[in-house]
């Protein structure tokens, strides 16, 4: 009796003559040939290229812009555009007091809003128990990323700049950055402290350390880089944001660099937008809208890629 | 010393609760100033004249409030931008999640993240300094600051909030599904579109309604790339002024606390409802249609 397994019924006149050897203990399979596999096959194919090409494109566009913004501003990036205040009504010199400004704001903004951030997360993480209040923190939060920026910049208008009478100032668009950049840093350390395995924590607590000991000696610790990362990650939001400074800190022109938390600045995100809209000679300073965006993209890349490379290494690390 | 470190725990705890609820202060305080600063407007026109007013003059004499033609702007830039971001999106989540090999999936993803990190002034740069002649060029029209170009811009800017909430909902799909679909003979195309998209649906409109909510908020694009002019469009290359576009470009003329001053704070809660109900949804069909194993199919 041979014991080769039938598949296919409809075409058992073209199956093998391999009979004869009759190995009892052998299955011969055959491949299922129904008529319209080719098809489904080809057109899986097609429509998996089609994904292909829908997700290369985002990095296509990306390349683009990237492309375009060296390709035009590499050549105005020279120590003197980097280290000079603009001259001449904005026509000529450099970027210097939009770079110091943009990195105040920037750090500003991380220090005010990293342990807000970073304390909220551990909460969240750490203690809060699921139910009605754990809901609401993370429905506002969900809510606050959700802000449009120039909500944040009214906001940041009429309470820091009008109501707490800051003016326009570097603590006032500080704020506002910190405000619109908590919801980045509260999802990465969630992240980061989700990542730390429960068998960290079960072994401090059953050593008769009490839950803070644990949280501050024994989760934050393992955490941490991660934790560093999503403030890397906040630094670049901030420092690429334009809405949320337009009304509260930066200004189209000081030929000085701040001295104190209360002066108004220059900002790299808005001097791009002021020369490419509003300034006197539109044409004539292209080559230092290139070149603004292109110090602009650098800082904020940077950091990014940074974090991502950092993130996959411990990603890597962990598992 | 045992209750004593008790209740310091207790106390560390409450602090940490304290810290926690800031994030929901910073937003009521968010509307209780827009509110503030905006309500005033009411005194000159009322409610209705505000929002379906077709004239949008605020520095001529008398001054005209209707944002009618701003949130049709902002609706329609919205509209378009989805069209091109919620395909590409997807598509590009359900590649990265289910089709992409380790290395392609490597490459592509931190590239989505970059494109999402862009700063928003210098895309808005883009649009207009290199999208917009090119646009004038081939297409012959009369700007190519337009309602297509600002959509563009925006669709491409909201893909990355929809790939990567997209993805992480396709990826959750528990194995066995897809395992089980596999064995009875459908193709990975046929999974994918018969199973695993239907499993995590609701994923995906999360994704799509919190990109939109992106597009809708984004502001530098719109300012610099839509072409600015208050009247609903009539065709998709005529120029439109979005609302926060409105809001970004006149609030350093308005006069303080004047009536043009309360009208874009006025403006700005509209756009923040906007906003808020997107990301209330959005958080309702995500907790709603929440995936609890695989009962849920």
């Amino acid at each position: 009796m041979n014991k080769s397994l039938k598949v296919n019924a409809a075409n058992n006149e073209s199956m093998p003559d391999n009979k004869k050897e009759n190995r009892p203990e052998t299955y011969q399979t055959e491949k299922l040939e129904f008529s319209d596999n080719a098809f489904k096959k080809g057109f899986q194919s097609v429509v998996f290229t089609i994904f292909r090409c829908s997700a290369a494109l985002n990095g296509f566009a990306l390349a683009i812009v990237v492309y375009f913004m060296a390709a035009n501003g590499l050549k105005a990036i020279t120590w003197t555009f980097l280290t000079q205040s603009p001259t001449d009504s904005m026509t000529k010199g450099g970027i210097l007091p939009c770079i110091v400004g943009t990195v105040c704001l920037s750090l500003g903004a991380i220090l005010i809003a990293f342990p807000i951030g970073v304390a909220s997360a551990i909460y969240l993480n750490e203690y809060a128990r699921p139910g009605r209040m754990l809901r609401m923190i993370r429905l506002g939060i969900n809510n606050l990323a959700g802000v449009p920026s120039v909500v944040f910049g009214l906001f940041g208008l009429a309470f820091f700049v009008v109501w707490m009478n800051m003016g326009v100032s570097i603590l006032a668009g500080a704020l506002t950055l910190a405000a619109m950049s908590l919801p980045v840093i509260i999802g990465s350390t969630e992240e980061a402290l989700r990542a730390v395995p429960d068998t960290y924590r079960e072994a401090s607590l059953g050593l008769g350390a009490t839950k803070w000991q644990t949280i501050f000696r024994v989760v934050l610790p393992a955490a941490m880089p991660g934790v560093l990362t999503g403030g890397i990650l906040g630094i670049s939001r901030a420092a690429g944001e334009t809405a949320p400074i337009m009304f509260t800190a930066a200004v189209f022109y000081t030929p000085y660099l701040p001295s104190s938390p209360f002066d108004e600045i220059m900002a790299l995100p808005y001097h791009i937008y002021v020369l490419a809209t509003a300034g006197t000679e539109i044409e004539a300073t292209r080559h230092l809208q290139y070149g603004t965006a292109i110090v602009l993209i650098a800082l904020v890349l940077g950091m990014n890629l940074a974090a991502i490379i950092y993130r996959a290494k411990l990603r890597k690390k962990m598992s | 010393m045992k209750t004593n470190s008790k209740n310091t725990d207790r106390v560390i705890q409450s602090i940490f609760f304290m810290i926690a609820l800031a994030s929901i202060m910073i937003l009521f305080m968010i509307s209780v100033f827009l509110f503030m600063e905006g309500i005033p407007i009411l005194n000159h026109v009322s409610i209705f004249d505000f929002i379906f007013g077709e004239y949008w003059y605020p520095t001529s004499d008398p001054p005209d409030f209707g944002i009618y033609p701003l949130i049709i702007g902002s609706i329609a830039t919205t509209f378009v931008s989805a069209l091109i971001s919620i395909p590409l999106g997807v598509m590009t989540a359900v590649y990265l999640a289910e089709i992409a090999s380790a290395k392609f999936r490597e490459i592509v993803k931190p590239m989505v993240e970059l494109l999402a990190a862009l700063p928003s002034v210098v895309i808005g740069f883009f649009g207009m300094v290199v999208m917009a002649p090119f646009l004038q060029d081939h297409f012959d029209i009369a700007t190519g600051l337009n309602l297509f170009n600002a959509s563009l811009m925006l669709g491409f800017m909201s893909i990355p909030t929809i790939c990567s909430i997209s993805e992480d909902a396709i990826y959750s799909v528990p194995n066995n599904l897809k395992e089980a679909s596999l064995a009875l003979g459908a193709t990975h195309l046929e999974t994918i579109t018969r199973v695993i998209l239907p499993a995590s649906i609701s994923g995906i409109s999360t994704a799509v309604i919190l990109g939109m909510s992106r597009a809708i908020g984004e502001t530098m694009v719109v300012l610099m790339v839509a072409g600015g002019a208050a009247m609903a469009p009539a065709s998709i290359f005529d120029p439109v002024r979005p609302l926060p576009a409105s809001i970004a470009a006149e609030m350093a003329e308005a006069p303080f606390r004047g009536e043009h001053y309360a009208a874009l704070f006025a403006t700005g809660i509209v756009l923040f409802l906007f906003t808020f109900t997107f990301n209330i949804v959005a958080d309702y069909i995500s907790n709603k249609y929440r995936q609890v194993g695989d009962s849920t199919l």
